[in-house]
Protein backbone atom coordinates (compact mmCIF):
# COMPACT_ATOMS: atom_id res chain seq x y z
CA UNK A 1 0.00 0.00 0.00
CA UNK A 2 2.93 2.75 0.86
CA UNK A 3 4.45 2.13 -2.44
CA UNK A 4 0.86 2.80 -4.20
CA UNK A 5 1.23 6.44 -2.56
CA UNK A 6 4.83 6.61 -3.57
CA UNK A 7 4.35 5.89 -6.86
CA UNK A 8 1.15 8.25 -8.23
CA UNK A 9 1.20 6.84 -11.61
CA UNK A 10 0.78 3.50 -10.09
CA UNK A 11 -2.07 4.66 -7.64
CA UNK A 12 -4.06 6.42 -10.54
CA UNK A 13 -4.14 2.86 -12.64
CA UNK A 14 -5.00 0.94 -9.85
CA UNK A 15 -7.99 2.80 -9.03
CA UNK A 16 -8.54 2.86 -13.06
CA UNK A 17 -8.43 -0.65 -12.69
CA UNK A 18 -10.80 -0.51 -10.08
CA UNK A 19 -13.44 1.08 -12.26
CA UNK A 20 -12.99 -1.38 -14.75
CA UNK A 21 -14.32 -4.32 -11.74
CA UNK A 22 -16.88 -2.05 -10.85
CA UNK A 23 -18.17 -2.26 -14.49
CA UNK A 24 -18.25 -5.14 -14.68
CA UNK A 25 -19.84 -6.16 -11.21
CA UNK A 26 -22.62 -3.39 -13.11
CA UNK A 27 -23.14 -5.68 -16.27
CA UNK A 28 -23.81 -8.54 -13.65
CA UNK A 29 -26.40 -6.19 -12.24
CA UNK A 30 -27.78 -5.69 -15.14
CA UNK A 31 -27.90 -8.80 -16.47
CA UNK A 32 -29.87 -9.69 -13.22
CA UNK A 33 -32.29 -7.01 -13.67
CA UNK A 34 -33.31 -7.71 -17.21
CA UNK A 35 -33.45 -10.86 -16.00
CA UNK A 36 -31.35 -12.46 -18.83
CA UNK A 37 -31.30 -15.40 -16.53
CA UNK A 38 -33.81 -16.12 -14.30
CA UNK A 39 -33.48 -15.00 -10.75
CA UNK A 40 -34.15 -18.49 -9.27
CA UNK A 41 -30.14 -19.18 -10.89
CA UNK A 42 -28.62 -16.10 -11.17
CA UNK A 43 -29.13 -13.05 -8.18
CA UNK A 44 -27.81 -9.68 -8.76
CA UNK A 45 -24.77 -8.44 -7.30
CA UNK A 46 -27.10 -6.87 -5.17
CA UNK A 47 -28.85 -9.71 -3.87
CA UNK A 48 -25.61 -11.79 -3.71
CA UNK A 49 -24.45 -8.93 -0.84
CA UNK A 50 -27.24 -8.69 1.10
CA UNK A 51 -27.02 -12.67 1.44
CA UNK A 52 -23.46 -12.43 2.64
CA UNK A 53 -24.16 -8.95 5.01
CA UNK A 54 -26.83 -11.39 6.39
CA UNK A 55 -25.67 -14.87 7.18
CA UNK A 56 -22.74 -12.70 8.58
CA UNK A 57 -24.81 -11.08 10.95
CA UNK A 58 -26.84 -13.53 11.96
CA UNK A 59 -23.31 -15.55 12.60
CA UNK A 60 -23.88 -18.67 10.60
CA UNK A 61 -21.31 -17.35 7.89
CA UNK A 62 -18.49 -16.83 10.26
CA UNK A 63 -19.25 -20.18 11.83
CA UNK A 64 -19.30 -21.84 8.32
CA UNK A 65 -16.38 -19.83 7.27
CA UNK A 66 -14.61 -20.63 10.46
CA UNK A 67 -14.77 -24.39 10.22
CA UNK A 68 -13.84 -24.03 6.39
CA UNK A 69 -10.02 -22.29 6.86
CA UNK A 70 -9.36 -24.27 10.04
CA UNK A 71 -10.03 -27.43 8.17
CA UNK A 72 -7.45 -26.19 5.31
CA UNK A 73 -4.52 -25.08 7.61
CA UNK A 74 -4.91 -27.85 9.77
CA UNK A 75 -4.77 -30.40 6.66
CA UNK A 76 -2.11 -27.40 4.88
CA UNK A 77 -0.02 -27.52 8.03
CA UNK A 78 0.12 -31.18 8.51
CA UNK A 79 0.96 -31.72 5.07
CA UNK A 80 3.48 -29.09 5.42
CA UNK A 81 5.78 -30.72 7.91
CA UNK A 82 5.09 -34.09 6.75
CA UNK A 83 6.71 -32.96 3.10
CA UNK A 84 9.35 -30.83 4.32
CA UNK A 85 10.54 -33.91 6.62
CA UNK A 86 10.29 -36.01 4.33
CA UNK A 87 11.23 -34.32 0.97
CA UNK A 88 15.02 -33.29 3.41
CA UNK A 89 15.01 -37.09 3.82
CA UNK A 90 14.83 -37.57 0.26
CA UNK A 91 16.81 -34.54 -0.95
CA UNK A 92 19.85 -34.94 1.03
CA UNK A 93 20.48 -38.57 -0.16
CA UNK A 94 21.20 -39.67 -3.39
CA UNK A 95 20.54 -43.07 -2.74
CA UNK A 96 16.69 -42.66 -1.79
CA UNK A 97 16.57 -40.17 -5.02
CA UNK A 98 17.62 -43.14 -7.14
CA UNK A 99 15.21 -45.99 -5.60
CA UNK A 100 12.00 -42.96 -4.97
CA UNK A 101 11.93 -40.67 -8.07
CA UNK A 102 10.44 -43.06 -10.27
CA UNK A 103 7.45 -43.52 -7.60
CA UNK A 104 7.07 -39.94 -7.20
CA UNK A 105 6.72 -39.17 -10.86
CA UNK A 106 4.46 -41.69 -10.99
CA UNK A 107 2.51 -40.52 -8.54
CA UNK A 108 2.82 -36.26 -9.05
CA UNK A 109 0.25 -36.10 -11.79
CA UNK A 110 -2.36 -38.20 -10.52
CA UNK A 111 -5.44 -35.97 -9.37
CA UNK A 112 -5.28 -35.62 -6.10
CA UNK A 113 -9.04 -36.10 -5.41
CA UNK A 114 -8.53 -39.57 -7.06
CA UNK A 115 -7.79 -40.71 -3.23
CA UNK A 116 -11.14 -39.40 -1.95
CA UNK A 117 -13.10 -43.13 -2.47
CA UNK A 118 -10.15 -44.46 -1.20
CA UNK A 119 -10.27 -42.56 2.01
CA UNK A 120 -14.17 -42.76 2.31
CA UNK A 121 -14.05 -46.31 1.99
CA UNK A 122 -11.40 -46.39 4.76
CA UNK A 123 -12.41 -43.68 7.12
CA UNK A 124 -15.97 -43.32 6.41
CA UNK A 125 -17.45 -39.58 5.90
CA UNK A 126 -15.76 -38.26 9.19
CA UNK A 127 -13.33 -34.61 9.44
CA UNK A 128 -10.49 -37.06 9.85
CA UNK A 129 -11.44 -38.18 6.00
CA UNK A 130 -11.72 -34.77 5.11
CA UNK A 131 -8.50 -34.10 6.89
CA UNK A 132 -6.96 -36.70 5.76
CA UNK A 133 -7.34 -36.18 2.01
CA UNK A 134 -6.51 -32.50 2.71
CA UNK A 135 -3.31 -33.37 3.92
CA UNK A 136 -2.02 -36.50 1.43
CA UNK A 137 -3.25 -33.94 -1.40
CA UNK A 138 -1.80 -31.14 -0.37
CA UNK A 139 1.26 -33.22 0.43
CA UNK A 140 2.44 -33.90 -2.55
CA UNK A 141 3.58 -30.43 -4.14
CA UNK A 142 5.29 -29.47 -1.06
CA UNK A 143 7.26 -32.94 -0.91
CA UNK A 144 8.28 -32.64 -4.52
CA UNK A 145 9.43 -29.47 -4.15
CA UNK A 146 11.78 -30.12 -1.24
CA UNK A 147 13.18 -33.07 -2.64
CA UNK A 148 14.28 -30.70 -5.91
CA UNK A 149 15.43 -27.38 -3.75
CA UNK A 150 17.46 -29.83 -1.81
CA UNK A 151 18.96 -31.98 -4.92
CA UNK A 152 19.84 -28.41 -6.50
CA UNK A 153 22.50 -27.28 -4.08
CA UNK A 154 25.67 -25.68 -5.75
CA UNK A 155 28.14 -27.93 -5.99
CA UNK A 156 30.85 -25.83 -4.75
CA UNK A 157 28.87 -24.58 -1.67
CA UNK A 158 29.57 -28.58 -0.85
CA UNK A 159 33.04 -28.24 -1.18
CA UNK A 160 33.10 -24.99 0.71
CA UNK A 161 31.23 -27.31 3.63
CA UNK A 162 33.63 -29.65 3.41
CA UNK A 163 36.73 -27.24 3.54
CA UNK A 164 34.89 -25.63 6.56
CA UNK A 165 34.74 -29.60 8.49
CA UNK A 166 30.95 -29.14 8.99
CA UNK A 167 28.87 -31.86 10.31
CA UNK A 168 25.97 -33.48 8.12
CA UNK A 169 23.89 -31.87 10.23
CA UNK A 170 24.79 -28.72 9.99
CA UNK A 171 25.34 -28.76 6.19
CA UNK A 172 21.41 -29.88 5.88
CA UNK A 173 20.33 -27.43 8.62
CA UNK A 174 22.91 -23.98 7.52
CA UNK A 175 23.54 -25.04 3.23
CA UNK A 176 20.47 -27.45 1.78
CA UNK A 177 17.61 -25.81 3.76
CA UNK A 178 18.22 -22.29 3.34
CA UNK A 179 19.27 -22.72 -0.44
CA UNK A 180 15.99 -25.13 -0.53
CA UNK A 181 13.66 -22.47 0.76
CA UNK A 182 12.09 -20.57 -2.45
CA UNK A 183 11.66 -24.30 -3.55
CA UNK A 184 9.87 -24.96 -0.11
CA UNK A 185 7.54 -22.17 -0.31
CA UNK A 186 6.88 -22.43 -3.76
CA UNK A 187 5.44 -25.60 -2.92
CA UNK A 188 3.94 -24.78 0.08
CA UNK A 189 2.01 -21.98 -2.23
CA UNK A 190 0.50 -24.59 -4.06
CA UNK A 191 -0.07 -26.51 -1.53
CA UNK A 192 -2.06 -23.97 -0.23
CA UNK A 193 -4.44 -23.75 -2.99
CA UNK A 194 -4.20 -27.08 -3.19
CA UNK A 195 -5.83 -27.72 0.57
CA UNK A 196 -8.56 -24.77 -0.19
CA UNK A 197 -9.85 -27.20 -3.22
CA UNK A 198 -9.72 -29.97 -1.31
CA UNK A 199 -11.44 -28.95 2.11
CA UNK A 200 -14.30 -28.11 -0.53
CA UNK A 201 -14.31 -31.37 -2.21
CA UNK A 202 -14.15 -32.82 1.28
CA UNK A 203 -17.02 -30.90 2.77
CA UNK A 204 -19.13 -31.26 0.23
CA UNK A 205 -18.64 -35.38 -0.14
CA UNK A 206 -18.39 -35.38 3.92
CA UNK A 207 -21.31 -33.57 4.41
CA UNK A 208 -18.80 -31.30 6.74
CA UNK A 209 -20.00 -28.36 8.55
CA UNK A 210 -18.76 -25.36 6.56
CA UNK A 211 -18.96 -23.51 3.75
CA UNK A 212 -17.99 -26.07 1.13
CA UNK A 213 -21.10 -27.91 2.27
CA UNK A 214 -23.21 -24.86 2.79
CA UNK A 215 -23.06 -23.49 -0.75
CA UNK A 216 -24.32 -27.13 -1.83
CA UNK A 217 -26.84 -27.03 -0.12
CA UNK A 218 -27.62 -23.09 -1.16
CA UNK A 219 -27.70 -24.67 -4.96
CA UNK A 220 -30.24 -27.48 -3.82
CA UNK A 221 -32.23 -25.64 -2.20
CA UNK A 222 -32.27 -23.02 -4.92
CA UNK A 223 -30.80 -19.95 -2.64
CA UNK A 224 -29.06 -18.66 -5.53
CA UNK A 225 -28.01 -15.58 -3.13
CA UNK A 226 -26.57 -17.84 -0.42
CA UNK A 227 -24.72 -19.41 -2.87
CA UNK A 228 -23.39 -16.94 -4.75
CA UNK A 229 -22.43 -15.08 -1.57
CA UNK A 230 -20.35 -18.52 -0.58
CA UNK A 231 -18.62 -18.40 -3.64
CA UNK A 232 -17.51 -14.36 -3.13
CA UNK A 233 -16.42 -15.50 0.25
CA UNK A 234 -14.26 -18.63 -1.36
CA UNK A 235 -12.44 -15.81 -3.31
CA UNK A 236 -11.74 -13.64 -0.86
CA UNK A 237 -10.14 -16.51 1.35
CA UNK A 238 -8.25 -17.83 -1.18
CA UNK A 239 -7.41 -14.28 -2.14
CA UNK A 240 -6.48 -13.83 1.72
CA UNK A 241 -4.24 -16.79 1.94
CA UNK A 242 -2.43 -15.99 -1.24
CA UNK A 243 -1.65 -12.58 0.02
CA UNK A 244 -0.14 -13.97 3.08
CA UNK A 245 1.90 -16.13 1.09
CA UNK A 246 3.17 -13.55 -0.61
CA UNK A 247 4.21 -11.89 2.41
CA UNK A 248 5.98 -14.73 4.12
CA UNK A 249 7.94 -15.43 1.19
CA UNK A 250 9.38 -11.64 0.63
CA UNK A 251 10.32 -11.74 4.47
CA UNK A 252 11.48 -15.15 4.63
CA UNK A 253 13.48 -14.06 1.37
CA UNK A 254 14.66 -11.35 2.39
CA UNK A 255 18.69 -12.25 1.41
CA UNK A 256 18.02 -13.36 -1.58
CA UNK A 257 16.75 -9.81 -3.10
CA UNK A 258 19.63 -8.33 -1.47
CA UNK A 259 22.35 -10.62 -2.71
CA UNK B 1 20.83 -50.99 -16.69
CA UNK B 2 20.55 -51.57 -13.16
CA UNK B 3 19.92 -47.96 -12.33
CA UNK B 4 16.86 -47.54 -14.26
CA UNK B 5 15.70 -50.73 -12.33
CA UNK B 6 16.47 -49.36 -8.84
CA UNK B 7 13.19 -47.33 -9.86
CA UNK B 8 10.72 -50.08 -9.73
CA UNK B 9 12.29 -51.83 -6.47
CA UNK B 10 9.97 -49.42 -3.72
CA UNK B 11 6.99 -50.20 -5.69
CA UNK B 12 7.08 -53.86 -6.53
CA UNK B 13 8.57 -54.30 -2.57
CA UNK B 14 5.36 -52.51 -1.43
CA UNK B 15 3.01 -54.62 -3.90
CA UNK B 16 4.71 -57.73 -2.52
CA UNK B 17 3.65 -56.89 0.99
CA UNK B 18 0.83 -55.77 0.42
CA UNK B 19 0.02 -59.64 -1.24
CA UNK B 20 1.73 -61.87 1.46
CA UNK B 21 -0.28 -59.56 4.11
CA UNK B 22 -3.71 -59.86 2.49
CA UNK B 23 -2.35 -63.94 2.12
CA UNK B 24 -1.46 -63.82 5.36
CA UNK B 25 -4.41 -62.40 7.24
CA UNK B 26 -6.76 -63.61 4.70
CA UNK B 27 -7.60 -60.42 4.15
CA UNK B 28 -12.38 -60.12 4.17
CA UNK B 29 -12.75 -56.17 3.58
CA UNK B 30 -14.98 -53.95 2.18
CA UNK B 31 -12.25 -51.10 1.73
CA UNK B 32 -9.00 -52.72 0.88
CA UNK B 33 -8.52 -55.45 -1.48
CA UNK B 34 -5.36 -57.80 -2.61
CA UNK B 35 -3.21 -56.76 -5.18
CA UNK B 36 -3.37 -59.64 -6.90
CA UNK B 37 -7.77 -58.97 -7.37
CA UNK B 38 -6.70 -55.56 -7.92
CA UNK B 39 -4.85 -56.86 -11.25
CA UNK B 40 -8.14 -59.29 -12.02
CA UNK B 41 -10.35 -56.14 -11.63
CA UNK B 42 -8.37 -54.24 -14.07
CA UNK B 43 -7.97 -56.52 -16.63
CA UNK B 44 -11.94 -57.56 -16.27
CA UNK B 45 -12.82 -53.62 -16.33
CA UNK B 46 -10.65 -53.04 -19.37
CA UNK B 47 -11.76 -56.11 -21.61
CA UNK B 48 -15.72 -55.46 -20.74
CA UNK B 49 -15.14 -52.05 -21.85
CA UNK B 50 -15.60 -49.64 -18.65
CA UNK B 51 -13.00 -48.18 -17.78
CA UNK B 52 -12.30 -47.40 -21.67
CA UNK B 53 -15.42 -45.70 -21.95
CA UNK B 54 -15.30 -43.83 -18.34
CA UNK B 55 -11.81 -42.67 -19.56
CA UNK B 56 -13.14 -41.20 -22.82
CA UNK B 57 -15.77 -39.53 -21.29
CA UNK B 58 -13.26 -38.25 -18.56
CA UNK B 59 -11.00 -37.37 -21.45
CA UNK B 60 -13.55 -35.66 -23.64
CA UNK B 61 -14.47 -33.52 -20.51
CA UNK B 62 -11.36 -32.54 -20.51
CA UNK B 63 -10.24 -31.81 -23.85
CA UNK B 64 -13.27 -29.20 -24.25
CA UNK B 65 -12.91 -27.98 -21.16
CA UNK B 66 -8.79 -27.19 -22.23
CA UNK B 67 -10.11 -25.74 -25.63
CA UNK B 68 -12.39 -23.28 -24.01
CA UNK B 69 -9.82 -22.28 -21.59
CA UNK B 70 -7.17 -22.39 -23.93
CA UNK B 71 -9.06 -19.90 -26.45
CA UNK B 72 -10.09 -17.60 -23.56
CA UNK B 73 -6.93 -17.41 -21.71
CA UNK B 74 -4.59 -17.30 -25.18
CA UNK B 75 -6.51 -14.46 -26.69
CA UNK B 76 -6.75 -12.06 -23.58
CA UNK B 77 -3.00 -13.09 -22.20
CA UNK B 78 -1.60 -11.59 -25.81
CA UNK B 79 -3.95 -8.38 -25.41
CA UNK B 80 -2.99 -7.84 -22.06
CA UNK B 81 0.71 -8.61 -22.92
CA UNK B 82 1.22 -6.37 -26.04
CA UNK B 83 -1.29 -3.13 -24.92
CA UNK B 84 0.42 -2.78 -21.06
CA UNK B 85 -2.39 -0.27 -20.51
CA UNK B 86 -5.65 -3.21 -20.66
CA UNK B 87 -3.17 -5.24 -18.35
CA UNK B 88 -3.41 -2.43 -15.88
CA UNK B 89 -7.42 -1.81 -16.36
CA UNK B 90 -8.09 -5.46 -16.20
CA UNK B 91 -5.86 -6.12 -12.76
CA UNK B 92 -8.30 -5.20 -10.29
CA UNK B 93 -10.78 -7.81 -12.22
CA UNK B 94 -8.06 -10.61 -12.69
CA UNK B 95 -6.45 -10.48 -9.22
CA UNK B 96 -10.26 -10.55 -7.81
CA UNK B 97 -11.49 -13.27 -10.07
CA UNK B 98 -8.81 -15.78 -9.90
CA UNK B 99 -8.51 -16.78 -6.10
CA UNK B 100 -11.74 -18.40 -6.54
CA UNK B 101 -10.85 -21.87 -6.09
CA UNK B 102 -12.59 -24.00 -9.20
CA UNK B 103 -14.16 -26.68 -7.43
CA UNK B 104 -16.09 -23.71 -4.99
CA UNK B 105 -17.91 -23.36 -9.31
CA UNK B 106 -19.28 -27.23 -8.56
CA UNK B 107 -22.75 -25.58 -6.88
CA UNK B 108 -22.96 -22.80 -9.62
CA UNK B 109 -22.81 -25.04 -12.76
CA UNK B 110 -24.96 -27.28 -10.92
CA UNK B 111 -27.87 -24.61 -10.01
CA UNK B 112 -27.34 -23.39 -13.98
CA UNK B 113 -26.43 -26.50 -15.87
CA UNK B 114 -27.59 -29.38 -14.38
CA UNK B 115 -25.33 -32.52 -14.73
CA UNK B 116 -23.74 -33.70 -17.26
CA UNK B 117 -20.77 -32.38 -19.68
CA UNK B 118 -21.98 -29.28 -19.77
CA UNK B 119 -20.56 -28.86 -16.25
CA UNK B 120 -18.19 -30.45 -16.40
CA UNK B 121 -16.59 -28.65 -18.97
CA UNK B 122 -17.48 -25.00 -18.15
CA UNK B 123 -15.55 -25.68 -14.64
CA UNK B 124 -12.65 -27.09 -17.00
CA UNK B 125 -12.68 -23.91 -18.64
CA UNK B 126 -12.62 -21.78 -15.79
CA UNK B 127 -10.15 -23.95 -14.32
CA UNK B 128 -7.60 -23.58 -17.28
CA UNK B 129 -8.00 -20.28 -18.62
CA UNK B 130 -6.17 -18.64 -15.62
CA UNK B 131 -2.54 -20.34 -15.83
CA UNK B 132 -3.22 -20.07 -19.53
CA UNK B 133 -3.29 -16.36 -19.13
CA UNK B 134 -1.22 -15.88 -16.61
CA UNK B 135 1.79 -17.28 -18.39
CA UNK B 136 0.51 -16.14 -21.84
CA UNK B 137 0.98 -12.60 -20.94
CA UNK B 138 4.54 -13.14 -19.00
CA UNK B 139 5.87 -14.88 -22.41
CA UNK B 140 4.78 -11.84 -24.26
CA UNK B 141 5.77 -8.95 -21.89
CA UNK B 142 9.43 -11.60 -21.96
CA UNK B 143 9.58 -10.95 -25.84
CA UNK B 144 12.97 -9.30 -26.68
CA UNK B 145 11.65 -5.70 -27.27
CA UNK B 146 14.19 -5.55 -30.49
CA UNK B 147 11.28 -7.74 -32.15
CA UNK B 148 8.59 -5.51 -31.77
CA UNK B 149 11.08 -2.48 -33.04
CA UNK B 150 11.18 -5.00 -36.03
CA UNK B 151 7.77 -5.30 -36.74
CA UNK B 152 7.33 -1.28 -36.40
CA UNK B 153 10.34 -1.09 -38.51
CA UNK B 154 8.20 -3.49 -41.29
CA UNK B 155 5.34 -1.92 -40.78
CA UNK B 156 3.49 -4.60 -40.23
CA UNK B 157 -0.22 -4.73 -38.81
CA UNK B 158 -1.32 -5.42 -35.50
CA UNK B 159 -2.67 -9.35 -36.86
CA UNK B 160 0.60 -9.85 -38.47
CA UNK B 161 2.47 -8.67 -36.02
CA UNK B 162 1.00 -10.87 -33.47
CA UNK B 163 1.12 -13.69 -35.86
CA UNK B 164 4.51 -13.55 -37.55
CA UNK B 165 6.40 -11.94 -34.46
CA UNK B 166 4.92 -12.70 -30.85
CA UNK B 167 3.08 -15.89 -31.47
CA UNK B 168 6.10 -17.76 -32.74
CA UNK B 169 8.78 -16.18 -30.31
CA UNK B 170 6.20 -17.00 -27.57
CA UNK B 171 5.25 -20.30 -28.31
CA UNK B 172 7.75 -22.65 -26.43
CA UNK B 173 6.52 -20.59 -23.11
CA UNK B 174 3.07 -20.87 -24.21
CA UNK B 175 3.28 -24.60 -24.93
CA UNK B 176 4.62 -24.90 -21.29
CA UNK B 177 1.40 -23.18 -20.38
CA UNK B 178 -0.53 -25.80 -22.17
CA UNK B 179 1.16 -28.62 -20.58
CA UNK B 180 0.50 -27.43 -17.20
CA UNK B 181 -3.19 -26.87 -18.39
CA UNK B 182 -3.67 -29.90 -19.38
CA UNK B 183 -2.34 -31.48 -15.97
CA UNK B 184 -4.98 -29.29 -14.51
CA UNK B 185 -7.52 -30.29 -16.77
CA UNK B 186 -7.08 -33.89 -16.14
CA UNK B 187 -7.12 -33.36 -12.37
CA UNK B 188 -10.29 -30.56 -12.29
CA UNK B 189 -12.17 -33.47 -14.57
CA UNK B 190 -11.43 -35.74 -12.00
CA UNK B 191 -12.69 -33.90 -9.41
CA UNK B 192 -15.63 -32.68 -10.22
CA UNK B 193 -17.17 -36.43 -11.42
CA UNK B 194 -16.09 -37.53 -7.91
CA UNK B 195 -17.91 -34.63 -6.13
CA UNK B 196 -20.74 -34.61 -8.21
CA UNK B 197 -21.02 -35.07 -11.74
CA UNK B 198 -22.37 -38.89 -12.81
CA UNK B 199 -19.65 -39.19 -15.77
CA UNK B 200 -16.25 -40.57 -16.43
CA UNK B 201 -13.45 -41.85 -14.12
CA UNK B 202 -14.03 -40.17 -11.14
CA UNK B 203 -17.65 -41.54 -10.86
CA UNK B 204 -16.29 -45.10 -11.73
CA UNK B 205 -14.40 -44.70 -8.37
CA UNK B 206 -16.73 -43.23 -6.32
CA UNK B 207 -19.44 -45.84 -7.58
CA UNK B 208 -17.21 -49.09 -7.21
CA UNK B 209 -16.62 -47.56 -3.89
CA UNK B 210 -19.79 -47.17 -3.07
CA UNK B 211 -20.80 -50.83 -4.14
CA UNK B 212 -18.05 -52.17 -1.94
CA UNK B 213 -15.88 -53.33 -4.71
CA UNK B 214 -12.48 -51.97 -2.83
CA UNK B 215 -11.10 -54.29 -6.12
CA UNK B 216 -12.37 -52.22 -8.84
CA UNK B 217 -11.75 -49.04 -6.72
CA UNK B 218 -8.11 -49.71 -6.68
CA UNK B 219 -7.84 -50.94 -10.07
CA UNK B 220 -9.34 -47.57 -11.00
CA UNK B 221 -7.39 -45.44 -9.10
CA UNK B 222 -4.22 -46.60 -10.58
CA UNK B 223 -5.50 -46.56 -13.80
CA UNK B 224 -6.30 -43.10 -13.54
CA UNK B 225 -2.41 -42.29 -12.59
CA UNK B 226 -1.43 -44.39 -16.06
CA UNK B 227 -3.48 -42.06 -17.92
CA UNK B 228 -2.10 -39.03 -16.28
CA UNK B 229 1.60 -39.77 -15.94
CA UNK B 230 0.99 -40.98 -19.69
CA UNK B 231 -0.50 -37.68 -20.94
CA UNK B 232 2.40 -35.88 -19.51
CA UNK B 233 5.16 -38.10 -20.50
CA UNK B 234 4.18 -37.77 -23.64
CA UNK B 235 4.12 -34.17 -23.59
CA UNK B 236 6.79 -33.46 -22.26
CA UNK B 237 8.18 -35.64 -24.83
CA UNK B 238 6.78 -33.36 -27.56
CA UNK B 239 8.18 -29.83 -25.80
CA UNK B 240 11.80 -32.28 -25.63
CA UNK B 241 11.30 -32.79 -29.48
CA UNK B 242 10.22 -29.32 -30.63
CA UNK B 243 10.55 -26.67 -28.31
CA UNK B 244 14.11 -27.97 -26.88
CA UNK B 245 16.22 -25.96 -24.26
CA UNK B 246 13.78 -23.07 -25.44
CA UNK B 247 10.69 -24.29 -23.30
CA UNK B 248 13.13 -25.61 -20.62
CA UNK B 249 12.16 -22.78 -17.93
CA UNK B 250 10.07 -24.24 -15.52
CA UNK B 251 7.06 -22.07 -14.32
CA UNK B 252 5.30 -23.15 -11.47
CA UNK B 253 1.68 -22.74 -11.85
Amino acid sequence: MKRLFRNPGRFIRFILSFFVGAFFIYLWQLCADLRLVSPVFLPGPDRAWAALVNGLMRGELGHQILGTVERMLYGWVLASLLGVALGAMIGISKVAREYLTPTLDWIRPMPASAIVPVAISLLGLTDAMVLAIISFGALWPMLLATVHGFAAVEPRLHEVSRALGLSRWSVVWKIALPNAMPDILAGMRIGLTVSLILTVVGEMLGSRDGLGFAILLAARSFHSADLFAGVILFGIIGYISGQLMSLAERHLLRWRQRG
Amino acid sequence: MTRKWRGAVVPVTLLVLAEIYCFATNLESDSLARPSDIAVAAVQALLDGEILRSTAQTLWAAAAGLGIGFTIGLSVGVLLGLFAIFNDLMEFSIEAFRPIPSVALIPVAMLLLGFGYGMEISIVAFATTWPILILTRAAISGIEPRLIEVARALRFGLFARIWKIVLPAALPRIFVALRLAIGVALVVAVTVEISSNPLGLGYAMMSAQQSLHPDLMFALLFWTGLVGWAVNAGLLQLQRRFFGPAAAVEVLP
